[in-house]
């Protein structure tokens, strides 16, 4: 029998394999589609099982004779690893049965080829999780910024797809400097393996300079404020299977990164680091959530969503570093234990909404939210399941976003315990800011499917809008149960997280003291949440409210023209528009934009209206370091002459100032 | 001082490829620049010769055979070749003045006996004071492609480079092992066809060989 790290080995390899099949077969699409990508789904089920597996064993381990001589890769599995292979495993699994019916042919790199970087996407991202020593977790970590980067450049036609890849690349490629140097400095003077660096006692000066590096470094990956600005250009580029794989679990090994840095390489936590984390990551979810809200196409609105989200797993992660650093660890568990659910349930519901926005992208072929709406008719097994993933993601219960939200607001409650009295004054600040963000993102969700699939369709052409096939549907549905499944056991769920916990804080959360029904973190007189309840409740509730209005009202459904208000010309053209859904929250959070507005005045014949929403910190922070960066290359530039006879003479001074130096 | 004749003949040879190296700095004519590089390559052919026979090294037979096929048979016939397509028989023009060139190859010369001094006085082989010429030629040949402007002359500036580096080779540890001397041969054949190529598409580009045009490929 073997183990399970030799059986995620095994579909890591099968992922490879398939992706290889499609290099040989590049234009084979009903191959590609109907085989490699169902295959990969299996394999993916068959990772998330064995994960699920290795959660409640012993932590394995594997030294693997590739790599540089003296130099073989090592592989662990504990339960941080598992944790995240299982969401890996489980969203992928989704993923790849979309994808099966997604990828058409005639649309930039061709199928076979996308194949090849998807299936080495997730393969390197399974192999991060499983890396032991810093040289492999920077191969991997590279292999899957690489693979990822010619996935979103896949329509690279389009010049601004180009220039949004090429973002990605830098930003991904300035934040792999910062890992690198951050386990340059964990590594002491042994070697590079994590066993090593967790053995090595770092000054405290050092290990604070370590954990801003990591925290630069994986929050560069993650999308941490101010290094956000590549997201909400790649994840609109990319392709709608590989956005939602990029924000479901790409944005999830960043977390993962600085998880392993913060509680199992590094032997300390200062309560500060906790706060800079927290500060950091409300900033990010404020400005994720607002951006979001004026937004105008659909995948950058999710991309800017997805900003926030990971803002609020920071949140939850510096809280625990506080409340360990303290010697707090129930309540450290208890803030992990929201982060590391929040990171799950954002995996499955902002995959979800991605993957129905490509359903949408491919119905359509439009992305602006201007040019969509009344889609529910037209798609109605997209518009159902998106519902699922706007109501999680929106944070209602019984579904899987109000679970986290709950755990992360009672871990904020119990702040005033903290021996510190500025923390006991700021933290209030703080939760009712995450209490702001978590409305206005209900607000984001309304807008978004409201404007999609509400209403009246704004385009003629939208008439011809055709559902999911049958590939995609499976998708969606494994999605949306996912979502339902994590908002109706949370106690099964937390179960599984308590091995990480447990690994990380030594402390696990145990909230399953009032039964399996009822979620009760840290004492059942202090709170208790019971979905399952609440979902009979709410199923009983519209039901009877259903058989009422059957009953009481009329049989049947019947479909008559709107209420025109006495004036009879309406047009699908004066619904609410996505802009003027969004203009309240433009209007209030006005400092943090910068706006361009184009107002018509009352005479024109032709009226526009525009208005360009920028980032202040693109202006503020981004272009000076371009200028700086131009001003010395010019100085570079001098000494290219493009004269051979120059470029000569400069090798030829260097051999003979190192003849005279070797003397 | 009373050397053996081999040594005498080695001394000689290696004084002939100085010689040569200089000439070939300061020769103007394209055609005499060919005709020097193909007496350089028959020099180092016979100087390793007299080594590959005072030493009893079998494997600078090799050597010598390969140096012989290759640059004074192969290269120039190629080169001469070239030279009747291209129809390019012009002065060569060089960016310095020649006895300005002269005068830094002297300074060249002086250093490069300067920093082999102490190499040479390490090693045990019987050509040890050629190390200080050896080293001279690859920086000459370097000097004469820092000072022409025309492609055909830097290519053979390079080669000649080369020739330097195999005597060097030669001279201090009896030659190198016969697997890198095969891969430095089949460097030289792959550089002359890149550049052969390279010079072919810079006279369609610009309908000249004055690699002065390519200053227009820099980026601003």
């Amino acid at each position: 029998m073997p183990g399970a790290l030799q059986l995620i080995l095994g579909v890591i390899l099968l992922w490879l394999a398939l992706g290889l099949a499609g290099v040989f077969f590049p234009r084979n699409l009903p191959l590609v589609s109907r085989v490699l990508f169902p295959a990969g789904a299996v394999g993916a089920l068959a990772l998330a099982a064995a994960a699920l597996d290795a959660l409640g064993g012993d932590t394995q381990s594997l030294v693997l004779p590739l790599g540089l001589p003296e130099l073989p890769f090592h592989l662990r599995l504990d339960a941080l690893s598992a944790f995240f292979l299982l969401l890996l495993g489980a969203v992928t699994a989704g993923v790849s049965i979309f994808a099966a019916g997604y990828f058409r042919r005639g649309e930039g790199t061709p199928p076979g080829l996308q194949c090849l970087y998807y299936h080495l996407f997730i393969a390197s991202m399974a192999l991060v999780l499983l890396a032991d020593d810093a040289y492999a977790f920077m191969v991997f970590w590279e292999t899957m910024a690489l693979s990822s980067y010619f996935l979103v450049t896949s329509d690279h036609t389009k010049p601004e797809i180009r220039r949004a890849g090429f973002l990605y690349l830098l930003i991904a490629h300035v934040g792999a400097i910062g890992i690198l140097l951050c386990f340059g400095l964990l590594h002491g003077t042994g070697d590079y393996t994590f066993d090593t660096m967790r053995a090595v006692q770092l000054a405290p000066v050092w290990a604070t300079v370590a954990f801003a590096l990591a925290l630069f470094g994986f929050g560069a990956k993650a999308g941490m404020l101010p290094l956000h600005v590549w997201l909400p250009e790649a994840h609109p580029a990319a392709p709608s299977p590989v956005s939602a794989l990029m924000s479901a679990v790409m944005l999830k090994t960043a977390i993962y990164g600085l998880l392993r840095v913060l509680f199992d390489l590094l032997h300390m936590q200062v309560w500060w680091w906790g706060v800079v984390i927290l500060v950091l990551g409300l900033a990010t979810a404020l400005y994720g959530v607002v951006f979001s809200a004026v937004q105008s196409d659909m995948k950058r609105l999710l991309a800017y969503s997805s900003i926030e989200n990971i803002g609020f797993i920071l949140v939850g992660i510096g809280l625990a570093v506080t409340f360990q650093a303290y010697g707090m660890r129930a309540l450290a568990a208890l803030s992990l234990t929201a982060a590391l659910y929040h990171c799950i349930n954002h995996a499955f519901f902002k995959s979800l909404l991605f993957l129905a926005t490509g359903s949408v992208l491919h119905a359509t072929h439009e992305r602006a939210l201007g040019k969509l709406g009344g889609l529910i008719h037209r798609m109605p097994w997209v518009a159902w399941l998106a519902l699922i993933g706007t109501l999680a993601i929106a944070g209602l219960p019984p579904l899987n976003g109000f679970v986290s939200e709950w755990l992360m607001l009672q871990a904020f409650l119990f702040t005033p315990s903290l021996p510190h009295p500025y923390l006991n004054m700021l933290i209030p600040v703080a939760a009712a800011a995450i209490a702001l963000a978590a409305a206005l993102a209900g607000y984001v969700m309304v807008k978004f499917y409201g404007v999609v699939f509400l209403g009246q369709p704004r385009e003629q052409s939208l008439a011809a809008a055709h559902d999911a096939g049958i590939w995609e549907r499976v998708g969606l549905v494994w999605l949306a149960a996912g979502c339902i499944a994590l908002g109706v056991a949370p106690v099964a769920v937390i179960g599984v997280i308590d091995a990480v916990s447990g690994q990380l804080l030594g402390k696990t959360l145990g909230a399953s003291a009032a039964g399996w029904m009822f979620l009760t973190p840290i004492s059942p007189d202090r709170a208790s949440y019971a979905p399952f309840l609440f979902l009979i409740v709410i199923l009983a509730v519209w039901l009877l409210t259903w058989l009422a209005v059957r009953y009481f009202y009329h049989s049947g459904m019947r479909r008559a023209p709107p209420w025109d208000c006495g004036f009879p010309a309406q047009t699908a053209r004066m619904q609410d528009t996505a802009e003027g859904f969004g203009q309240p929250i433009r209007q209030m959070f006005e400092p943090f934009f910068r706006m361009q507005r184009e107002l018509p005045t009352p005479f024109d014949a032709k009226p526009r209206y525009r208005v360009i929403v920028e980032d202040h910190l693109w202006y503020w922070l981004y272009l000076p370091i371009v200028k700086v960066t131009e001003a010395l290359t010019r100085v570079v530039t001098l000494l290219q002459r493009g004269r051979i006879s120059v470029y000569l003479t400069y090798s030829f001074v260097t051999l003979l100032i190192l003849l005279l130096f070797v003397k | 001082m009373n050397l053996p004749l081999s040594s005498q003949i080695i001394n000689l040879l290696a004084a002939m490829l100085l010689l040569l190296s200089f000439a070939m700095l300061t020769q103007r004519r394209i055609l005499s620049l060919i005709n020097l590089f193909a007496l350089q390559g028959l020099t180092l052919t016979l100087s390793t010769l007299v080594v590959a026979w005072s030493t009893g090294q079998h494997h600078l037979y090799y050597s010598a055979a390969l140096t012989f096929v290759l640059k004074v048979l192969i290269l120039p016939s190629v080169l001469h070749r070239l030279i009747r397509k291209l129809s390019a028989k012009w002065d060569v023009e060089t960016l310095i003045n020649i006895p300005t060139t002269m005068l830094v190859g002297i300074a060249l010369v002086i250093l490069a006996f300067n920093v082999a001094l102490p190499i040479s006085q390490l090693a045990g082989t019987i050509t040890k004071s050629t190390l200080g010429i050896a080293l001279a030629c690859v920086l000459l040949a370097f000097l004469t492609m820092i000072t022409r402007s025309k492609a055909v002359p830097q290519v053979i500036g390079f080669l000649a480079m080369e020739n330097g580096l195999v005597f060097a080779a030669t001279s201090a540890t009896y030659g190198m092992p016969m697997v890198v001397e095969f891969g430095i041969a089949l460097d030289v054949m792959v550089g002359m066809v890149i550049l052969g190529v390279f010079i072919f598409q810079i006279r369609e580009r610009f309908d000249s060989l004055d690699i002065r045009h390519l200053e227009q490929l820099k980026e601003e």
